[in-house]
């Protein structure tokens, strides 16, 4: 077996019975504000700045995202000819995950023609990554106000309530379109759907393709895209620039093909943005359980055509990334482990939080027990504690995590661990965008033709997002946006393509005496070792 | 992280060019260390989006395998190249409009009959699934059992490279999977019954009650709720 294990299963196996009989009460506010202001990285005083102009002027927000507000855009050394268009659609969605494939949907369906531009293929996004379920509120107990109730707690009470009035209300509408397109819900005994409970919530609320929600939605909707020949889609082509006419109204995109340098440029009656996350900036240095291409494009350019952003400084880490064996780093162990009855226990064998606080306390939770010399370290120096799965198995019968967690299992199998008798280590992981661009109960922005979508929109969520709660935001704002964007297509012809919002934003930057020193969206993450480069300086 | 000089080193190939490079890293963390600037290749990273499918041999077997680059470590002596993207036709349909799925599977899939059980398919399934299995029981007409096989199919495309009838069988299972969820599995009274009351307008009048309110009664109000 493994040294690192062995050292420590002893004190595992042996504190167990202990720990299980251990009722640990939920925090109390005052002690939820103080545990967060002293360990969640979201109050890390040296990790932030206020952005130095644009909508948001003014507003703190972390380094990493500062730095691509500020920057230039492509355009400004390379531009693109504007005269040569090469598509010319309704609605362009920008975004091959779930918000956006299902905005292309529900736009196709309205009658509009739809385009597809994504950065890597169509699919390749978080939400194929999704484990854990989609929270909606269908049991006799519960109702779409208990839900609303639950993901305002979360959010500290920062949620915008039409907003999450809207979510609530259609989830079921949500979760009967998915199930009519042919995503398999678990059921239970009796065959209706089966609801577990997941972190922070009151009732039992949250569905699940078991821990492979994410990839049964995505691998539906894609088909269901792909099976619209009418719906065009181009791959490996993120958008690098809005376009606009005089009026500021948002016309079309650019597309930068990454397979050859070139230089794609659609004109649309409406633009849907549902371009996910920005996990891959590993903000404060943070591993990350996002996918490859999650680099907050949204932001910066919904930011340069005058968008403002909601709470954009706030992130969730996740408490539990796997951070042992050194391949795995950032990967997520599914939430639902955790509310499934897996227990958070220190190097000393010792339970330190109710698992079923907030992702925020918990995660607060866990770093200040490194913080404080009760973590474990890694050979590769990482910092963790223990998630202990096999209590699970202990408690409930042999079989039980192998039967309701198989894609976890695998996970941790490929590497030689079996996680129904080994612990796991674990540490926070940057993974989901809290805020993002500011939108109405349609995916509308402030600014005309521009509609956002999924995880690169702000203000549903407030600064804390609930377990299951993004996948239903994607499939109900990804149909709204879709929807409204087709709606505008009908009333509105093409606009004129340019970059005048280029002008007023250098007005601005300049007035900020900001000098750009690069370029954004970042579109990828670069990993590549250059040892010589390195070198040489 | 620091620890990466301690490690000891050892040789891969990649597209037949040899590397050194520390123990202990996946096939794509192998191939950004040793410079390779790939795009195409890289999805997820977290083993479910199947953009990594990588061909390699071990050393001293002559057997080709295949597996998912982002998920695979490599070892000593590994040979390996990563092969992104399989041109596999696929049939148009949509749900909607399907009235008699275990007929129509044939007439969207007529090589799902041709299957010669070679196995290949599943001998190539990074995610263990018995494909094989889940293209018969969709042919003898078990929905059920074909899509409760391909639950964790991650649609990689392996095993239709392998496949010696020219199927691709992962797209069989994937309508069998769907179609039994809108055909044949059992209907939800709850959620029927929470979406009639919703359009009934069960809630409206808590809603107006809980839009009214500012942030301090918001809060009382959740609070005392929960
Ligand atoms: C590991 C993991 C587990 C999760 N588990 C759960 C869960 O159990 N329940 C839950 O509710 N939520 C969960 N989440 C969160 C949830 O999955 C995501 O927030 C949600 O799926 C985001 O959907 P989206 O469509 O907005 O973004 P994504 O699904 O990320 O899609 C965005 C797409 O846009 C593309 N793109 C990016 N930039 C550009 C550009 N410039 N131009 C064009 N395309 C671009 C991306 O490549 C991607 O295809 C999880 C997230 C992760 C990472
Ligand atoms: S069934 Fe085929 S497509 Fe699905 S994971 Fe296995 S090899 Fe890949
Ligand atoms: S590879 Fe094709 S022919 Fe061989 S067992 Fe699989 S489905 Fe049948
Ligand atoms: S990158 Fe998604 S499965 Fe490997």
């Amino acid at each position: 077996m493994d040294s690192l294990l062995e050292k420590y299963l002893g004190v595992i196996e042996a504190t167990r019975d202990k720990r299980g009989a251990q009722a640990i009460p939920l925090l109390r506010d005052a002690d939820v504000s103080k545990l967060l202001a002293a360990h969640h990285p979201d109050y890390r005083k040296e990790a932030y700045r206020p952005i130095a102009f644009g909508p948001n002027a003014g507003e703190q927000t972390v380094h990493e995202l500062a730095a691509l507000l500020e920057a230039d855009s492509p355009l400004v050394a390379k531009p693109a000819n504007l005269s040569r268009v090469d598509y010319e659609v309704d609605v362009l969605v920008l975004g091959g995950g779930g918000a956006g494939a299902t905005a292309a949907l529900k736009a196709r369906e309205a009658g509009a023609s739809v385009l597809v531009a994504t950065k890597l293929r169509l699919g390749d996004s978080n939400t194929v990554m999704a484990e854990g379920g989609i929270q909606v509120a269908i049991k006799e107990d519960d109702s779409p106000v208990q839900h609303f109730v639950d993901a305002m707690h979360g959010g500290h009470y920062e949620n915008d309530p039409r907003l999450l009035k809207v979510m609530v209300e259609d989830g079921p509408f949500a979760i009967n379109w998915l199930d009519s397109l042919g995503v398999l819900f678990d059921r239970d005994d009796d065959g209706n759907l089966k609801v577990k409970k997941g972190g922070g919530t009151s009732r039992a609320r949250l569905l699940a393709c078991k821990d492979y929600t994410g990839l049964d939605m995505m691998r539906v909707l894609k088909d269901s895209v792909l099976n619209e020949d009418s719906i065009r889609i181009i791959e490996f082509a993120p958008a690098i620039e809005l376009l606009t006419d005089a009026e500021g109204t948002v016309t079309g995109a650019v597309l930068q093909n990454l397979d050859v340098d070139q230089r794609i440029v659609v004109r649309a009656k409406s633009v849907v943005m549902a371009t996910g996350g920005i996990g891959r900036l590993h903000i404060q240095n943070f591993p990350t359980s996002n996918h490859f291409g999650a680099t907050g494009d949204a932001l910066p350019l919904c930011y340069r055509v005058g968008a403002r952003l909601a709470f954009p400084g706030t992130f969730q880490y996740h408490p539990t990334g796997a951070i042992y064996p050194e391949q795995m780093a950032g990967l997520l162990v599914t939430e639902a482990i955790r509310s499934g009855g897996a227990h958070l226990v220190n190097k000393n064998g010792e339970r330190f939080v109710n698992e079923m606080e907030a992702r925020d306390v918990v995660c607060a939770a866990i770093i200040r027990e490194c913080a404080e010399g009760r973590g474990v370290t890694t050979p590769f120096g990482r910092q963790g504690v223990w998630l202990d799965i096999p209590v699970i198995d202990v408690v409930n019968g042999t079989g039980v995590v192998k039967r309701r967690y198989p894609g976890m299992l695998r996970k941790y199998e490929r590497h030689g661990i079996n996680i129904s008798t080994q612990p796991v280590l674990i540490y926070p992981t940057l993974h989901y965008q809290n805020g993002g661009v500011a939108i109405g109960t349609d995916g509308q922005t402030a600014i005309a033709g521009l509609y956002v979508a999924g995880e690169a929109s702000g203000g549903l969520h407030g600064t804390n997002r609930l377990m299951g709660n993004s996948l239903l935001d994607i499939i109900v704002f990804g149909s709204r946006a879709g929807l409204a964007a087709a709606r505008r297509a009908k009333e509105v012809a093409f606009g004129e393509l340019g970059t005048k919002h280029l002008e007023a934003f250098h007005k601005q930057m300049a007035k900020a005496g900001v000098k750009p020193t690069r370029t954004s969206p970042l579109m990828l993450p670069d990993y590549v070792r250059r040892p010589e480069a390195e070198a040489a300086g | 992280m620091s620890a990466e000089t301690d490690t000891k080193l050892i040789a891969v190939e990649i597209m037949g060019k040899q590397y050194h490079v520390p123990d202990g890293m996946t096939v794509i963390g192998t191939m950004w260390y040793t410079g390779h600037n790939i795009i195409r290749g890289v999805g997820c990273l977290g083993g479910v989006c199947g953009a990594c499918s990588t061909v390699y041999r071990t050393k001293d077997d002559f057997a080709l395998k295949v597996g998912l680059g982002c998920q695979m470590k490599v070892e000593d002596g590994m040979s390996f190249f990563m092969t992104p993207f399989y041109p596999a036709a696929k049939p148009n349909y949509k749900v909607q409009e399907i009235e008699k799925p275990k007929e129509e599977l044939f007439r969207y899939f007529p090589e799902a009959l041709n299957c010669r059980n070679c196995n290949a398919c599943n001998k190539v399934c990074p995610q263990d699934i018995d494909i094989k299995g889940a293209v018969k029981d969709a042919v003898k007409g078990d929905f059920a059992a074909s899509a409760d096989k391909v639950l964790s199919c991650v649609m990689c495309g392996l095993c239709v490279s392998r496949c010696i009838a020219e199927m691709a069988p992962n797209m069989i299972a994937l309508y069998a999977r769907r179609t039994y969820s809108v055909f044949y599995a059992t209907k939800h009274e709850r959620l029927d019954q929470q979406m009639e009351k919703i359009t009934g307008g069960e809630w409206n009048a808590e809603w107006e009650n809980i839009l009214a309110l500012d942030t301090a009664g918001l809060k009382e109000y959740c609070k005392a709720r929960r």
